[in-house]
């Protein structure tokens, strides 16, 4: 246990420089939610005034958040990717390591960035006007709600970076995930004014639980039976993929 | 304590239908730098990912200090230390921060580890860079951060994949008296290489690898003595703008002279492979000279690993075995 803590502590402390080091990374992920949430905020003002009643930036906050851990719990994997590609993964697994650290480590990286970007979106939504109805301790729910969502995400990325040959395909993929799912789900428009094919693909993403728990903790209160339905969504989806992983990647990493 | 400390056993590999590894052979006793010698694709990485558990073989046997790679894969791995062919520094850190997190994969305490990291910076020569990040560095001293990284939780036994590719002389120089400080250490030292003079300056014992299998094994000299023959190295005038048609013709007139056994042509000069013979000279220049060629100058000379990888692999070394066939 020693052993595991001191192997997992030494890499998650690389990943830990990479963070503080390569601020553009975090910048890259934290793109397209600050244009959501400036612009388009902006944009829709007036116009969603009423179908959301009430301040827009706020009604999108949460589903900006929502899309700022699930990008970067995808991306998450990347590192990995690139580790295999380098040589330096190979190396690492010469060393008297349990395969598991370099799983764990890695993992307890994305989430923690995953944190940080959606504190630093917050801190941002608030500066532009959004209020967040339950305060402090809603602050703390939302991070954790982002967590719950990120830690899915994150080890369907950990599979892609064992499984896909090249980084290339790996953004790709990126491209083609987090955008299109956060319009099949709430994020931006409330479920009932989606088209019913739209609807019925947002019922079965995760997102969609989360972003309607955060939502419910920003514009209105403590509305327990949803944020129940959300927790229990999304540890049925957290599961499934631990299981899944755990599968895929221990024939990976043999 | 005389047993060895690296025994391979008919070894074998292979991707698909590529055979890496056709069923090798080797011991490599405890304290010499043994060297694994052979052009590119010839096995040499598969042999070593194998050792160091990277890589699974199709058959045979591969123990480290009497430990099967197989059985123990994480024993082996605390005995061995890897330098991969390819550089693996990680941009982002500083020298000092790869050795500790080298430091920390081994599991070395924290009471030694300032020490060791020490040591293993002075080793290579780059006390006094442990705060640059690698990104900074130059190639050569990403690869002396490389090498530190291998030995930092001093193992008995350092495998080296090509060590010294694509390095400039002087740091290839450094890496070879890091190799030797190795050894008067006490490691045991598995080197793969395709540079000849690399194999016969440090190497105790040298197996030749071609094709997956092994052609030849023994010490450099004895590798060379085997062979019974010597090599004239005959320049031709450099001025001659047809050189390509002078040497085909040189050739084809040494090849009539009996003590001549073939030849092969490479740049300007032709080498020419003989039985040990004092008339050899002479006979050569006469040659040269019937069919009007003038020699700009001769050799004559024991043969190198290159001669004796001619030998037994059937053509040059740098013909390269990539190609198949
Ligand atoms: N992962 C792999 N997949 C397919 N073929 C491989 C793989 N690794 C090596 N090979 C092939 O196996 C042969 C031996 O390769 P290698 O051991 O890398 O040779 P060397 O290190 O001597 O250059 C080569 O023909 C190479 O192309
Ligand atoms: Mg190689």
């Amino acid at each position: 246990m020693g052993d595991f803590l001191q192997e997992t502590k030494a890499q998650l402390g690389r990943w830990m420089i990479h963070l503080k080091r390569e601020p553009f990374n975090v910048a890259f992920n934290l793109v397209n939610p600050l244009i959501l949430l400036i612009f388009m905020g902006g944009a829709f003002q007036a116009l969603a005034r009423d179908s959301v009643g009430g301040d827009y930036r706020s009604y999108l906050l949460p589903g900006i958040l929502a899309l700022t851990a699930f990008g970067n719990s995808m991306a998450g994997g990347i590192p990995l990717l690139f580790d295999r590609e380098t040589g330096f993964l190979l190396r690492l697994m010469s060393a008297p390591i349990s395969r598991a650290s370099i799983l764990v480590s890695r993992f307890l990286a994305v989430n923690l960035s995953t944190m940080l970007q959606c504190l630093l979106i917050l801190a941002l939504g608030l500066l532009f006007g959004a209020r967040i109805a339950t305060g402090l301790g809603g602050v703390v729910a939302l991070l954790m709600i982002g967590l719950l969502l990120g830690f899915g995400v994150t080890v369907i990325s950990l599979i892609l970076a064992f499984v896909l040959e090249n980084h290339g395909d790996f953004f790709a993929i990126l491209g083609v995930t987090a955008l299109p799912l956060s319009f099949l789900s709430s994020a931006f428009v409330p479920l009932d004014a989606l088209p019913l094919w739209m609807r019925l693909l947002a019922r079965v993403n995760p997102m969609t639980y989360a972003i309607d728990a955060m939502r419910s903790l920003i514009l209105t209160g403590w509305d327990w039976p949803r944020l129940l339905l959300m927790v229990i969504v999304l540890l049925v989806f957290d599961g499934a993929m631990f299981w899944l992983g755990a599968r895929v990647l221990s024939r990976q990493l043999a | 304590m005389s047993d060895p400390v690296i025994r391979i056993e008919n070894l074998r590999k292979s991707y698909g239908p590529v055979v890496a590894l056709d069923g090798i052979s080797l011991e490599v006793k405890q304290g010499e730098i043994f060297g694994l010698l052979g052009p590119n694709g010839a096995g040499k990485t598969t042999t070593v990912k194998i050792l160091t558990t990277l890589v699974r073989p199709d058959g045979g046997k591969a123990e480290v200090a009497g430990t099967d790679v197989l059985s123990d894969p994480a024993k082996v791995r605390s005995l061995v230390g890897y330098v991969p062919q390819e550089l693996t520094v990680d941009p982002y850190l500083t020298a000092q921060e790869h050795l500790s997190y080298y430091a920390d994969l081994y599991h070395l305490p924290a009471a030694s580890r300032e020490t060791r990291i020490q040591e293993a910076l002075a080793l290579v020569g780059l006390a006094g860079l442990e705060d640059r990040r690698a990104r900074h560095l130059s190639g050569g001293t990403k690869k002396k951060l490389d090498l530190a990284c291998g030995l930092i939780h001093r193992p008995p036994v350092i495998v080296l994949d090509e060590p010294s590719l694509g390095l400039d002389v002087q740091v290839r120089r450094d890496v070879w008296n890091y190799i030797v400080r190795l050894k008067e250490r006490g490691t045991t030292l598995f080197l793969c290489t395709n540079y000849m003079d690399e194999a016969e300056r440090l190497c105790d014992e040298v197996a030749i690898i071609d094709r997956g299998k092994i052609v030849a094994m023994g010490s450099p000299a004895a590798l060379r003595s085997q062979l019974k023959r010597d090599v004239v190295s005959v320049e031709i005038a450099s001025a001659n703008e047809h050189h390509g048609e002078s040497l085909e013709s040189l050739e084809k007139a040494v090849s009539q002279l009996s003590m001549v056994q073939r030849s092969v042509k490479d740049g300007t000069r032709l080498k020419i492979y003989v039985e040990s013979n004092d008339a050899a000279l002479p006979k050569i220049i006469e040659a040269a000279a019937s069919v009007g060629i003038s020699v700009q100058s001769i050799t004559y000379s024991r043969p190198g690993l290159d001669d004796v990888f001619l030998h037994y692999a059937g053509r040059a070394f740098s013909a390269g075995g990539e190609s198949g066939g």
